[in-house]
C-alpha cells in the first residue's frame, strides 16, 4: 500500500510568453540601440523561453538620461505622500498578478513554484507595501532633519530571487525618491520585464524605472556610468570587487550584497526536529541559491551522528523535479556554468577525503539538475567548507564548545549569515554577540521581513537592504 | 510491563518520570507550526485524492458523545459505519463508532446485524470504541475510572479512548498519570487503548510531546489529540508533534503506536492534510486504519461528497448523502 501525490502542475497558461522582449527605457518597450539580442531558457526543461534585447552603452545611456530627466521634472519633486501611491498600486498590482509572476519565476529560474508562489511573489509585494509607507515620513527615519535623494541609481541584481531582488532594490530607491536603472541578471529577464509592465500598468511616469537586460558588459556600463548617482549591486564577490575597484574616488555612493558561507551552529540541546528542518530550509531553499544559504553545518559533535541520521531520513522525502509541479521541493539549477561550478566543488569535496552522501534521487533526463548533497567528514581546510558553492550541498563540521563553534563559523572571510540553534535563550545572546556576521537567525533560518535590515560585512559586502536600515542607502542625509 | 517500559528501562516516580519527559529534545512552536502549514499546501489530485478519501474513510471513528445519544440514534449511526454510502456498496466501512459506555451494548447489537461494506479491503469489522475514565474530564477517583472502563469492555468495547488527569500533568504529577494509564490498560484486557491527552489544556507543544510518551512507557496502543469538548482541539502542529513522537518512539522501542486526531475535522480538505502529515512526518506505514485515526461525525459526508465528486466529475447536493 504506498500513496504516492499525482502530478499537480501549475498551469503555465496564465502567463503569456511574449517570443522577444525589448528593453524597457523612458516608459516604453523598445529593442537595442543595435538591434542584439540573446535567449533565455527554462533550466529544467533547456527549451528556449524567449528572445531578449541586449543592452549596449548606447542604451545604457539613453537609460541613465531618462532617468535623470525623470528625477529632476516628476519624481524627485514630487510629495512623497504621491510618490507612496504609485508604490502602493505597484505592490497591489503584484498580488494581483501573483499566480503569473510566480509562473513566470519558476519557468525562467527553476525554482519550485511552491516557493516561488509562497515566498518570492507575496515578498516583493511585502516590499513595496513596506516603503510606500515610508515615502512621506523620510525625515522621522532617524538618518537627519532633511534626507535628500541621490539622485539616479544604477542597480545590477543576480538571477537566485529575480523578482524579489528587483523589488528589495527598486522599492526603497523610489520611495526615497530616486530613479533607477535595473539590470536583471542574463539568465532570469523576464520577471523584471514583467515588472516594468506592471509599472507601465501602475502609471509610473516614463523613466522612473528603466530596465536594461543584458549580461556582464551591459552591467559594466550601467555600474561605471558618470551619470549614475549611486550603484547597488546583489551578486558574486569577484563582480563586487571590480564594482569597487571601478567607483573609487568618484564620489559616487555604493552598497554591495555579496557572497556567504553561512554557519547554521545545532547545539546539543537545539529543539530536534525543527534544527533539522531549519538545516533543510537553509541549504536547500531555492537549490541553495541563495547568498545566505546555511551551507555550513556546525553540529555539536555529541549529537552529531543523530543529528545527520536524522537530516538524512528528512532529505530522502524531498521531492526533486518539475518546478511548475506544486509539490515540488527542490527544482533546477539556474545554469549549465551554475551546474558546473557546483559539480567541480563537489568533486573538490570529495578529493579532499569528504564523504559524499545524496537520497536516492533520479534526476530528469533533460535540464540542469544537482541531487541534495551531504558531506560529512568535513575539515576547515576543506574547499567545500571555505568557498561558496550556491547550490544544495551541505557541508557538516562538529564542535565541542560553545567558543569553538563560535571560532569556526567566523573563521571565513564572509560575513552575512549565521543561525543558532538552541532551547537557552542566554547563549543566543552570547552567540549572537560574537558572530561576525549581518543576519543571525535563532531557531530559524532564512527568515525575511521588509521590516527587517539585511545585509553582511567583509567580504560578504556592506549596506542595508530592508527596514528603516535600507532606506540610508538611497538617501543624502 | 509494556514494551515500551521495558526498553526504556525506566523507574516511574515523578522525578525519574520528569528525568526522561523533560529530557526529550524541546519542540520549537514557531518552526512546528510553520513546517505545518508547509506541508498543508501539499497538492493532492486525481488518484492521489481518491486514494486519500477512501483512506479517510477507513480511517474514521464515526462519533457521537452528546448526552443527547438515544439508542436510536446510535443505530442510526451503526447503520452509516457499515454501509456509509447506501448507494454505492465500493465505499469503504468506517474503522470504528465511538459511543459512551451504556450505548456500546446497542452499537453492538445493531453492528451484528449489518454487514460491512464490500469495499472494506480488510473484510473487518466495524469496531466499537467507547470513552471511559469519566470522560471527558476525567475528574473522577481512579476506582471510578475503572469502573467506568469495566462497564465498556463487559459491554463489548474492542477499543478505549481514556482521557488522561491534566490537572495532575500540568502539576507534575506524572507518576500518578502514568500509573492510571497503567491501570486502565490492564482493565482494558484485549481492548486496544487510546489514550487522550486533551491538548487543548496541555497548551505548550513540548507538553504534547512529554505527554505523547508518557502515554506510550505507560503501554497506550494510541495516543489522541482531544476529546471533542474543548477548543482548541485538533490542530496540525499538535498532530505534527505526536506524529513526530510515536516516530522517534518507534526507532527507540520497535513499537508502532498509533495517532488519533479528532474535534474540529469537518471537510476532506482536512482530512487529507492529516494524512499528508502522516505521510511525512511519522511515515507512510502509518497510513492505515491500525495506526491512524479520525475522530469526527460531519467529515464523512464531505468525503463522500468528495469521492463522488472525484468519480463523476460533478458534486451532488447534500441530500445525496443521509444525516444520519
Amino acid at each position: 500500500m504506498t500513496w504516492d501525490y499525482a502530478p499537480a502542475p501549475e498551469s503555465r497558461a496564465v502567463v503569456t510568453i511574449a517570443g522577444e522582449y525589448g528593453l524597457f527605457v523612458d516608459g516604453e518597450f523598445g529593442p537595442a540601440a543595435d538591434g542584439r539580442q540573446f535567449p533565455t531558457v527554462n533550466p529544467a526543461t533547456e527549451e528556449t523561453l524567449a528572445q531578449v534585447a541586449l543592452a549596449g552603452q548606447a542604451d545604457v545611456d539613453r537609460a541613465v538620461a531618462a532617468a535623470r530627466a525623470a528625477h529632476q521634472d516628476a519624481w524627485g519633486p514630487m510629495p512623497g505622500a504621491e510618490r507612496a501611491k504609485y508604490l502602493y498600486r505597484i505592490a497591489r498590482v503584484l498580488q494581483e498578478r501573483a499566480r503569473e509572476f510566480a509562473v513566470l519565476e519558476s519557468l525562467d529560474n527553476g525554482k519550485p513554484v511552491r516557493e516561488s508562489r509562497d515566498v518570492d511573489v507575496p515578498l516583493a509585494a511585502a516590499h513595496f507595501f513596506y516603503y510606500a509607507g515610508w515615502a512621506d515620513k523620510l525625515e522621522y527615519a532617524g538618518l537627519g532633519p532633511a534626507p535628500r535623494p541621490l539622485g539616479v541609481a544604477g542597480q545590477v541584481i543576480p538571477w537566485n530571487f529575480p523578482l524579489l531582488m528587483a523589488a528589495w532594490k527598486l522599492a526603497p530607491a523610489l520611495a526615497a525618491g530616486n530613479t533607477c536603472v535595473l539590470k536583471p541578471a542574463e539568465t532570469t529577464p523576464l520577471t523584471a520585464l514583467l515588472l516594468a509592465e506592471v509599472c507601465q500598468q501602475a502609471d509610473l511616469p516614463p523613466g522612473v524605472v528603466n530596465v536594461l537586460t543584458g549580461a556582464g558588459d551591459t552591467g559594466a556600463a550601467l555600474v561605471s556610468h558618470p551619470g549614475v548617482d549611486k550603484v547597488a549591486f546583489t551578486g558574486s564577490t569577484d563582480v563586487g570587487k571590480e564594482i569597487s575597484r571601478a567607483l573609487a574616488g568618484t564620489g559616487r555612493r555604493l552598497t554591495l550584497e555579496l557572497g556567504g558561507k553561512g554557519a547554521n551552529i545545532v547545539f546539543d540541546d537545539a529543539p530536534a526536529d525543527q534544527a533539522v528542518e531549519g538545516i533543510v530550509n537553509g541549504i536547500f531553499f531555492n537549490q541553495g541559491h541563495v547568498c545566505c544559504a546555511g551551507s555550513r553545518l556546525l553540529v555539536q559533535e555529541s549529537v552529531a551522528d543523530t543529528v545527520v541520521d536524522r537530516l538524512k531520513e528528512r532529505l530522502a522525502t524531498l521531492r526533486l523535479g518539475d518546478p511548475l509541479d506544486k509539490n515540488t521541493d527542490i527544482g533546477a539549477i539556474n545554469s549549465r556554468e551554475q551546474l558546473d561550478k557546483i559539480s567541480a566543488l563537489s568533486a573538490a569535496g570529495d578529493a579532499e577525503g569528504a564523504e559524499r552522501w545524496s537520497p536516492p534521487c533520479p534526476l530528469p533526463a533533460r535540464g540542469f539538475w544537482f541531487p541534495p548533497t551531504v558531506f560529512t567528514g568535513v575539515s576547515q581546510s576543506y574547499r567545500i567548507a571555505r568557498e561558496e558553492i550556491f547550490g544544495p550541498v551541505l557541508s557538516v563540521l562538529t564542535f565541542r564548545t560553545p567558543e569553538e563553534a563560535v571560532t569556526k563559523a567566523n573563521n571565513t572571510p564572509y560575513g552575512l549569515s549565521a543561525g543558532v540553534w538552541t532551547e537557552k535563550g542566554s547563549r543566543i545572546l552570547w552567540m549572537a554577540q560574537r558572530l561576525r556576521a549581518g543576519v543571525i537567525w535563532a531557531n530559524t533560518y532564512n527568515r525575511f521581513d521588509p521590516a527587517s535590515p539585511f545585509g553582511g560585512y567583509r567580504e560578504s559586502g556592506f549596506g542595508r537592504e530592508g527596514g528603516r536600515h535600507g532606506l540610508a542607502a538611497y538617501l543624502d542625509a | 510491563m509494556s514494551p515500551g517500559t521495558a526498553a526504556a528501562g525506566i523507574a516511574t516516580s515523578d522525578a525519574a518520570l520528569r528525568q526522561v519527559l523533560h529530557g526529550l529534545p524541546g519542540v520549537d512552536q514557531v518552526g512546528a507550526e510553520a513546517r505545518a502549514a508547509s506541508l498543508a499546501t501539499r497538492s493532492v489530485k486525481r488518484d492521489a485524492k481518491l486514494w486519500a478519501l477512501d483512506m479517510s474513510i477507513r480511517m474514521i471513528d464515526l462519533t457521537t458523545l452528546e448526552g443527547a445519544d438515544t439508542p436510536g440514534k446510535i443505530r442510526a449511526m451503526c447503520a452509516k459505519a457499515l454501509r456509509p454510502d447506501p448507494a454505492d456498496p465500493a465505499v469503504p466501512s468506517v474503522a470504528a463508532v465511538c459511543v459512551y459506555p451504556d450505548l456500546v451494548a446497542v452499537a453492538r447489537a445493531q453492528l451484528a446485524r449489518g454487514t460491512p461494506s464490500a469495499g472494506q479491503p480488510s473484510a473487518g469489522r466495524v469496531a466499537i470504541a467507547s470513552v471511559a475514565t469519566a470522560f471527558p474530564s476525567g475528574r473522577a477517583s481512579l476506582a471510578v475510572k475503572l469502573a467506568d472502563v469495566n462497564d465498556a469492555v463487559s459491554s463489548g468495547a474492542d477499543e478505549v479512548d481514556m482521557v488522561i488527569d491534566r490537572g495532575a500533568f500540568l502539576a507534575g504529577r506524572y507518576g500518578q498519570v502514568y500509573e492510571e494509564i497503567r491501570a486502565v490498560r490492564e482493565a482494558c484486557g484485549a481492548a486496544h487503548l487510546k489514550v487522550i491527552l486533551e491538548t487543548g489544556e496541555l497548551a505548550t507543544l513540548d507538553n504534547v510531546a512529554r505527554a505523547s510518551w508518557l502515554a506510550m512507557l505507560a503501554g497506550a496502543d494510541f495516543i489522541k489529540t482531544s476529546t471533542g469538548k474543548v477548543s482548541p482541539a485538533s490542530t496540525p502542529p499538535v498532530a505534527l508533534v505526536m506524529l513526530g513522537a510515536v516516530r522517534d518512539y518507534a526507532r527507540a522501542t520497535g513499537r508502532q503506536v498509533g495517532v488519533k486526531v479528532a474535534g474540529g475535522i469537518r471537510t476532506a480538505k482536512d482530512a487529507v492534510r492529516y494524512l499528508v502529515l502522516v505521510r511525512e512526518t511519522a511515515g507512510p506505514e502509518w497510513l492505515t486504519p491500525a495506526l491512524f485515526r479520525i475522530g469526527a461525525s460531519s467529515l464523512l459526508n464531505d468525503l463522500l461528497m468528495q469521492r463522488s465528486k472525484q468519480l463523476t466529475g460533478q458534486y451532488a447536493g447534500p441530500d445525496y448523502f443521509t444525516l444520519d
